[in-house]
């Protein structure tokens, strides 16, 4: 049966265009158009303005993760000499890039990447990077540019040792816009298609728009929205946010949201079944989704705030390159501790949040060094409780289920006596 | 003259005692000491402002215990040592402290900082090829940022003169050191490696002009015997830093000579020089886009495995040893690009991790010594 976006359901539309991004980048390698790989917070509006097929491979490793195979790839990599204390994002892809490779080089496809339910996705003829989130996307994607001998965008966004953003921080990024259009028409052969681009900026505003209004609806009480929904919503405003697939998916879920909430159905069903409201700081623990979310569950707690989804929250003025420049600069962990501490607990505010639980995602040390600070930071502002836990994206080796369930049995009896 | 032995002495007295050089400099000058942190601050500013920049690389052999209330177990060996210190007041003398921004445990580490000291913050631009102007501008704002503040911390003009002066004391040293370097290496049967990295280690707690002259007179104890025949085997080491002592002598008991390094802590340091110009902040960010072959400075070329590779033919090295530091995912991410392309050369390699709480090496001195057969 044909899609039709029209009568689709969110959830729908989510798993169409997902796949449908990876029909497309198949289909531009088939017609001699690029591929390019992309770090999850790296501008997509440079290479989308000049009809590059773009693949995440951050969402494709958490999709492996989810999937409960990226223990294989892991082994890949680490047989490449891929240590085991590197962010398990980059080690799933890493893996899987050598796969790609081998079978590139021998035409043969290994029976790990025939087995893997891993998406099958395109090599890339070139990458870009950001360093928005994190430096390791720097190493990641220097090693993918030698690996594959392609070229390599940088969009390299300065960490904001003060904040607000400073004049030649600004500067500085988007000299490096100009200077990868350039670089872009030299890959291309093409001139650089600026018409389009606005086009493209206005389209990811608009994105944006709607993955903010999404956000919104947990800060109800009770909430409509399940958080953890967010985390399977994400792979859309990483992937498409320069296409329409984002806005129309986003849309219909607040739709849906909105619909639900004068329909007096909430995350947990009935207003009752939410006991607790949580905030989760760190990404998601792909490999062990349901156990993390069913641990909350099971307690009433539903997750109303998230500083991870807020990392796009890329908002500024099209065909403003600094302005641009400092959408994707202000990315909270890209920020001193204090602004990011401020974020933080602006964030578990807006989400009315009971508690916090602090994912120490051993991949992630950008995130994990400075959550006790985070935390304690919100604790002392706003008298809420927190818990951490171990765990790890998409290393399955790491979480520990019988911790986790502990620390939120704990957190929930703080949350109690708080009440 | 003094001897080789002597000297030796004492580079190893300063690289054993860094709090003493530290008195004895302010005793001499009046003036105090400002803390370097890893990697790549540019210190010919301090130097400029006739203060001794003086290095911070953690402790050998040094447990922690406070430091784990503030990081979690896979924070780098490195930073854990040097969080350990800073709980314990021993940075406190300091008047400041300089930290980059080079890695994400080093974006979280200068915003918790619990010594007493004031910290200064600055980060360096990464996209230093393809956009290398535009990099050097906001470099040199950053190199500007850090100035304004010290001045402003030691109550002190720093003019672009005196940095030009720093600048030249500090590439007369680089020049030593590297001098010394390859006459290491031609009396690889003298120098032991633990000695060549007392004198490397020492540059990092003395005044730079003071060292040239200690490292010139040591080139010059070295050279005025003809080198003996070393028997043994050549080998280049690569990574952010080669500690403890235990761990050199280890290469000195299977009959191992370090004939040159791509350490941070050594010859990344010193090997290149900063350029010319007339703006001397501007010489200094130059410096930075200009450098090569580091696991912190972005270059998706990843030149740092030809640059080993050269270095092997330059000075007739029979392998490379890769000692990495424990959680440094920067370093380890170049390690699987590394191994391919000495296997390609033809180069043998063994990795050996570097873990400065560690006491027993005995399972390192097993993977040296076999290796060391193999050769």
């Amino acid at each position: 049966m044909e899609f039709n976006p029209a009568t689709a359901s969110s959830k729908e539309c989510l798993a169409y265009y997902q796949a449908k991004l990876d029909e497309e980048a198949w289909q531009a390698k088939k017609e001699g158009r690029l591929v390019c790989w992309s770090a999850s917070v790296a501008p997509p509006e440079f290479c989308v303005a000049m009809d590059i097929a773009m693949i995440y491979p951050e969402t494709h490793a958490a999709g492996a993760g989810a999937k409960k195979c990226s223990q294989e790839l892991l082994d890949v990599a680490h047989g490449k000499g891929y240590n085991i204390d590197i962010c398990s994002y980059a080690r799933t892809n890493l893996g899987y890039m050598e796969l790609l490779k081998q079978e590139a080089l021998t035409g043969a496809k290994s029976e790990t990447l025939a087995n893997s339910k891993a998406s099958y996705v395109p090599l890339p003829d070139l990458v870009i990077t950001c360093n928005n989130i994190c430096n390791t996307l720097l190493k990641w994607y220097e090693n993918l540019a030698k690996e594959l001998n392609i070229p390599c965008i940088i969009i390299d966004v300065p960490f904001n040792h003060t904040m607000p953003v400073q004049r030649h921080n600004k500067e500085y990024i988007a000299d490096q816009y100009r200077a990868a259009i350039h670089q872009l028409e030299e890959v291309t052969g093409r001139a650089f298609d600026y018409d389009k681009f606005l086009k493209v900026q206005e389209q990811v505003q608009r994105s944006v728009y709607w993955w903010n209004k999404v956000a919104t609806y947990a800060g109800r009480v009770p909430s409509p929205l399940n958080g953890f929904d967010l985390f399977n919503y994400m792979a859309l405003i990483v992937c498409a946010r320069a296409r329409d697939y984002a806005e129309i998916t986003f849309h219909k879920f607040a739709d849906e949201l909105e619909a639900k909430d004068a329909a007096g159905q909430y995350a947990f069903g009935a207003p009752e079944n939410e006991k607790y409201r949580i905030t989760w700081e760190g990404i998601a623990v792909w490999t062990y989704l349901g156990a993390t979310f069913k641990g909350l569950k099971n307690q009433g707690a539903v997750m109303t705030g998230s500083a991870y989804p807020g990392i796009w929250n890329l908002q500024y003025t099209p065909g403003d390159l600094e302005s641009m420049a400092e959408a994707y600069t202000k990315v909270y962990i890209n920020t001193c501790g204090p602004n990011r501490y401020e974020d933080f607990m602006n964030i578990v505010k807006n989400a009315k949040s009971d508690g916090l639980v602090m994912h120490l995602n051993r991949s992630c040390k950008q995130m994990g060094l400075l959550n006790q600070e985070g935390a304690e930071y919100v604790n002392k502002m706003l008298g809420v409780p927190f818990v951490s836990f171990d765990g790890d994206q998409t290393d399955p080796n790491v979480f520990s289920q019988a911790q986790y369930e502990t620390r939120i049995q704990a957190l929930c009896e703080m949350m109690e006596a708080n009440k | 003259m003094r001897t080789y032995a002597e000297l030796i002495a004492e580079f190893k007295n300063i690289a054993e005692n860094p709090r003493k050089a530290m008195e004895a400099f302010k005793a001499e000058t009046g003036k105090g000491a400002v803390g370097i942190l890893p990697a790549h601050v540019p210190e010919e500013i301090v130097h400029a402002a006739g203060y001794l920049p003086i290095g911070i690389w953690g402790a050998q052999k040094k447990a922690i215990n406070k430091a784990r209330t503030y990081l979690p177990p896979f924070a780098c060996s490195l930073m854990q040592s040097v969080m350990e210190l800073q709980l314990e007041g021993v940075y406190d003398e300091l008047d400041c402290v300089i930290y980059s921004s080079l890695c994400d445990t080093l974006k979280c580490m200068n915003q918790k900082w619990h010594g007493k000291t004031p910290v200064i913050v600055f980060t360096h631009p990464q996209n230093r090829k393809i956009a290398k102007k535009a990099a050097n501008v906001f470099c040199r704002e950053e190199y500007a940022i850090v100035k304004a503040k010290l001045e402003d911390i030691l109550e002190c003009t720093i003019t672009n003169k005196a940095i030009q002066n720093s600048i030249a004391v500090y590439n007369e040293n680089r020049a030593a050191c590297r001098k010394f370097c390859d006459v290491a290496a031609e009396y690889a049967a003298v120098v032991k490696p633990a000695e060549r990295h007392a004198v490397l280690k020492a540059r990092w707690f003395m005044e730079k002009s003071k060292h040239t002259d200690l490292v010139n007179e040591l080139i010059a104890a070295l050279t005025a015997q003809p080198a003996p025949k070393f028997t043994g085997k050549r080998v280049i080491v690569s990574g952010i830093m080669l500690e403890p002592t235990e761990l050199l002598d280890v290469f000195e008991e299977n009959g191992l000579a370090i004939v040159a390094d791509d350490l941070l802590h050594e010859s990344r340091s010193f090997r290149q020089d900063v350029p010319e110009d007339a703006d001397a902040l501007m010489a200094l960010a130059r410096a930075w886009t200009d450098f090569d072959g580091c696991a912190l400075a972005t270059d998706a070329d990843k030149p740092k495995g030809r640059m080993i590779i050269e270095d092997c033919k330059k000075y007739n090295a029979d392998a490379v040893i890769v000692a990495m530091m424990k959680f440094c995912d920067p370093e380890e991410f170049d390690y699987p690009i590394l191994i391919q392309e000495f296997a390609a050369a033809g180069i043998p390699n063994l990795q050996i991790e570097i873990d400065q709480e560690s006491t027993v090496f005995e399972q390192v001195k097993t993977r040296i010594q076999t290796f060391a057969e193999i050769l």
